[in-house]
């Protein structure tokens, strides 16, 4: 395993992508919302499409602003479809994108002329390339720092609002609270977070680190402050893991189990996504294991009464 | 002696960490009304969905006419409360109905008129004859409740298990199932009801079950409901007020004209 | 031209069996996706569809190993139906055993899974030859590469859901409607469930090839979502979205051989799409325009009833022609509207205005429908009154009698209430007068 300057900026940016990720997640859990980051990481492919081809260049800002019109849109027209339409919150939300999505791939094959931008880079994205940057710090790396930066600020600022409208929001509204602006400030937040991710993680890291940090984050704490730290250590650590694995261990791995010799390494994506769902399902034994012995224990202090 | 109906022995049942039933021992009679009756978070509903199999319960013995549910299953109809489904459902009153049918139907086998027409029965029985072919998202609170009355009925079993059956209904529909109680009864079934209207249980009831997570007392209405099993059940949250209510609502009581 | 006459006549016979394995596959997934929609899971074939990747990467690279094809379909679908299975039981197995809810199962379920697919996705691509494109067919789906043989296996499976579903259609909707019910009626829930799940990975596996991994769930989600503006009836529900989930597939693959180059799978999405979009807006049970109607309706005809209620109350026990500024004074209303109203009630022959329509006066069948309007409503106000506790629920001033609503029973106790309250006032203007 050779380590270069290369792999310090490939773990520092996806743990800087994690944990900006982490952070919006954290309230869409709460909100029970989780398919949403899905949902708007596929729904944002138009808007990358038609930004580029209204912009005709790879430039930041086009991009953002096409993707964040994107988010908006699929959590307003699911919205709509949802209550005028009455069909269930899944199911409208499952159109919306799919839909999206659909005109996505179309819109870039009709681009392919124009732009260079390949679908698959935007699902798995290649974390392996685009930190190779001849500034000394990478743009990628210093573009998924800002937005964790933002994030945290912006979760501060409305920490507690954002608990509430999470936990009951018409009392939210009622005690003046614009639950339903926060709520689209958060699918914004997230749909931003998803396109400066994409690049670097592909959409895939991003569904991943929005919820299993969160998820994994809920077993330990119960209080949203606890999650929210918990979910930037799973974040954390998820990424240093997963790089590592992926150039050292996740071969040698699948080369034992498949018989194909000598394999490279694996995408640090997949593998941050891998080790996460790692860390998720261990905490998740772990804490049924200790559910189960709890309730045995009391069961027995009970059960004598008569 | 023939069994019981039901029997419940020393019925554990916890929520995650928390007891919400301890040691629930209960025997239901035959061809009686009952109501299981306490105060919110008692356990009543629970106590209903742990005796089907709905919910695990930790310990505990549950006997239905002497023998474990899997085997008496078509004498035993249940009829949920009223929020458990999504009234949105593609499904007409009669339809709905029909699902009382659709064990005896067997399976893969298709509802027939004649399975149609029984339905139509169980509904006229509740007074919703003409309601039929609604899509049941168009009934009113009272009327839906009915058609699960009147599934329960076209199922023709001999124990009905009701949750809260009368909560939130208005007059004609808590005439129609009172009716339907006392048919039942005629017919020799045997009813179970979650109630929370203590100003009614005497009257509608012939057994009432005290229950806050333990069975503070059972046997006939007029029996069980003294103002110290109250106490015990309510604690000290039902004042003198209610328990001058209590004496008002049992049978032989004076009552106001 | 001549290529799309092609097309259009299915001249080629790698277009029919392509066309015939992408329209019975739509057929399927709208079939089996009408009970996932019905059990409020639609989502779940996302999951499931993101859970197959891998599976498939898997086999791809055990291939060799075992003397397989890497590229051997049946083999790779084996790999799909393996991981997503274990996805599906994950995701269930997360929410039985813990405090998350289930929007959070399928995201971590859905992501991890396909991180792993990504993983060793990446190993295959480094893998001499560039085998790794035979792999982009499954995920962005590709009904072009699709043999005869696939066609039959498509058709076998499409035939097994399709026969599946109307053997157990009452047995589904028992299971979607309430559940609890049906465990207490001694119907295997969980076997039932099983099934119904095992159907939707089979759709699933037969989607790969048609709409690929990432947009195999669009065809479970959005036609039965479709099919359910049509009609309130499950039968006609799922027959529907079987056939909008043909025809959309249909509709792609015709379109995606006359435009050349794009993604078919896509195309089937959105032609998916845009039926969906149709019956949003036109659908006959719950369409937004048939909503419209509806309401417009309700609302043209409260109005009526104000107007009429307005007149015979000012009528009442004094002059029959009543001036349009006594009706004015009686509601907030523009004169505009009132004008218009009392226009639309001449038409009817309800009334007839004197000729500076100033005033207006009830006619004979005037009179009558308007003594109708106002017994109803005195006694849904009586009924408010009387039976406040249950009330609310019940009061249906739009139901044109109230004795479709409550019991004769009721409305006779009512009336006689209402009778005694008209014994009591003093003044002579009152509903005694209602009275024919």
């Amino acid at each position: 395993m050779m380590w270069s300057e290369l792999d310090t900026w490939i773990v520092i940016t996806g743990a800087l992508t994690a944990m900006a990720c982490a952070v919006p997640g954290v309230f869409l859990l709460l909100n029970k919302q989780s398919m949403l980051g899905d949902a708007i990481s596929h729904a944002v492919l138009p808007g990358l499409a038609i930004g580029f081809l209204v912009s005709g260049t790879r430039d930041t800002f086009p991009m953002l602003l096409g993707a964040a019109l994107a988010g908006v849109f699929t959590g307003v027209v699911s919205g709509m479809i949802e209550r005028r339409g009455r069909v269930e919150a899944g199911a409208s939300l499952g159109v919306v994108f799919c839909s999206l999505f659909a005109l996505g791939l179309i819109l870039i094959r009709l681009a392919a002329d124009h732009v260079d931008l390949d679908p698959g880079c935007v699902l798995y994205g290649s974390l392996e390339l685009a930190v190779i940057d001849s500034a000394s710090v990478p743009r990628i790396a210093w573009q998924s720092g800002a937005i964790l930066v933002l994030n945290l600020i912006l979760a501060g600022f409305f920490f507690k609002e954002l608990q509430l409208a999470a936990f009951d929001p018409r009392f939210a509204k009622a005690s003046g609270i614009p639950a339903g602006w926060l709520q689209q400030g958060l699918t914004v937040i997230t749909a931003l977070t998803t396109v400066v991710a994409f690049e670097s993680v592909g959409s895939i890291l991003v569904i991943a680190m929005l919820i299993v940090p969160g998820a994994t984050a809920m077993l330990l704490s119960r209080s949203v402050a606890g999650v929210l730290l918990w979910s930037l250590a799973v974040a954390l650590c998820s990424a240093v893991i997963g790089h590592l694995s992926a150039i050292s261990i996740g071969p040698v791995f699948l080369s034992l189990l498949t018989g194909h010799g000598n394999l490279g390494s694996l995408s640090s994506a997949g593998m941050m996504a891998v080790c996460a769902g790692l860390i998720f399902f261990t905490i998740f034994a772990l804490a049924h294991l200790a559910q189960r012995l709890f309730s045995r224990v009391k069961e027995h202090s009970v059960t004598p009464q008569a | 002696m023939t069994s019981l109906p039901l029997e419940i022995r020393s019925l554990n049942v916890a929520y995650h960490r928390k007891m919400v039933l301890w040691d629930a021992d209960l025997k239901i009679r035959s061809g009686r009304t009952t109501a299981i009756v306490g105060p919110n978070g008692a356990g009543k509903s629970t106590l209903l969905k742990a005796a089907l199999g709905l919910i695990p319960s930790a310990s505990g013995e549950i006997l239905f006419y002497g023998e474990p549910l899997k085997k008496v299953r078509s004498r035993v109809a249940y009829v949920p409360q009223r929020e458990s489904v999504d009234w949105d459902f593609p499904v007409s009153a009669r339809d709905v109905v029909a699902m009382g049918l659709y064990k005896k139907i067997g399976w893969c086998l298709p509802v027939r008129s004649r399975h149609r027409r029984m339905a139509d029965e169980a509904l006229a029985d509740v007074g919703l004859a003409e309601f039929a072919g609604r899509q049941i998202s168009q009934l009113s609170g009272g009327q839906q409740q009915r058609v699960f009355l009147a599934r329960a009925l076209a199922q023709k079993a001999e124990l009905h298990l009701m949750d809260e059956p009368f909560a939130s209904v208005d007059a004609a529909t808590e005439q129609a199932i009172l009716a339907l109680l006392k048919r039942l009864k005629d017919q020799g079934g045997t009813v179970v009801c979650v109630h929370h209207d203590l100003d009614t249980v005497a009257e509608y009831f012939d057994d009432v079950i005290l229950l806050n997570m333990r069975v503070v007392a059972q046997g006939p209405a007029s029996e069980v409901l003294t103002p110290e099993n109250l106490r015990k059940t309510y604690g000290a949250r039902l004042t003198l007020l209610d328990e001058a209510v209590v004496d008002l609502s049992r049978p032989g009581a004076p009552r106001e004209p | 031209m001549d290529s799309f006459w092609r097309v259009l006549l299915l001249q080629d016979h790698n277009t029919r069996v392509v066309l015939a394995g992408a329209c019975l596959f739509g057929a399927a997934a709208g079939l089996a996706g009408t009970f996932l929609l019905l059990r409020k899971r639609s989502l779940l074939g996302d999951t499931l569809g993101h859970a197959t990747l891998p599976g498939i990467t898997f086999a791809f690279l055990m291939a060799e190993s075992f003397g397989f094809s890497p590229r051997s379909f049946p083999w790779l679908a084996l790999g799909a139906t393996i991981s997503g299975v274990t996805g599906m039981g994950a995701v269930l197995m997360i929410r039985k055993l813990s405090r998350l809810k289930d929007d959070a199962a399928l995201a971590i379920v859905l992501s991890v899974f396909f991180g792993a697919g990504i993983a060793m996705l990446s190993a295959i691509q480094q893998l001499p030859g560039g085998q790794a494109a035979g792999l982009e067919r499954l995920i962005y789906g590709n009904p072009a590469s699709m043999t005869a043989s696939d066609a039959w296996f498509v058709l076998a499976a499409s035939l097994i859901v399709a026969v599946v579903c109307g053997c157990l259609l009452k047995e589904f909707t028992l299971l979607c409607f309430d559940e609890a019910y049906a465990i207490t009626a001694g119907w295997p829930v969980r076997s039932l469930d099983a099934l119904l799940m095992g159907l939707v990975v089979l759709v699933t596996i037969v989607g790969l090839q048609t709409v690929g991994i990432l947009l195999v769930v669009a065809l479970l989600v959005i036609p039965p979502a479709a099919a359910r503006f049509w009609s309130d009836e499950l039968r006609t529900v799922s027959l529907f979205a079987a056939a909008v989930g043909g025809i959309s597939a249909v509709v792609g693959v015709l379109s995606s051989a006359l435009l050349p180059g794009l993604p078919t799978g896509a195309l089937i999405v959105l032609s998916a799409a845009l039926f969906f979009g149709i019956s949003f807006l036109l659908g006959k049970k719950r369409g937004l325009l048939m909503r419209y109607f509806v309401e417009r309706e309700a609302a043209r005809r409260l109005q009526r009833e104000h107007v009429l209620r307005a007149i015979f109350e000012c009528a009442e026990g004094a002059d029959p022609v009543v001036s349009i500024d006594a009706l004015l004074a009686k509601r907030p209303w523009k004169k505009s509207q009132l004008a218009s109203e009392v226009g639309l009630l001449a038409d009817e022959g309800l009334l007839t205005t004197d000729p500076g329509g100033s005033s207006v006066q009830l006619n004979g069948r005037g009179d009558i429908e308007a003594r109708r309007l106002v017994r109803n409503h005195r006694l849904w106000e009586i009924y408010l009154l009387t039976h406040a506790d249950v009330a609310p629920s019940r009061v249906d001033r739009d139901a044109d009698l109230i004795e479709h609503v409550l019991d004769p029973r009721l409305v006779q106790e009512l009336e006689d209430i209402l009778d005694d309250k008209a014994r009591e006032r003093l003044v002579p203007s009152n509903p005694e007068k209602v009275q024919p």
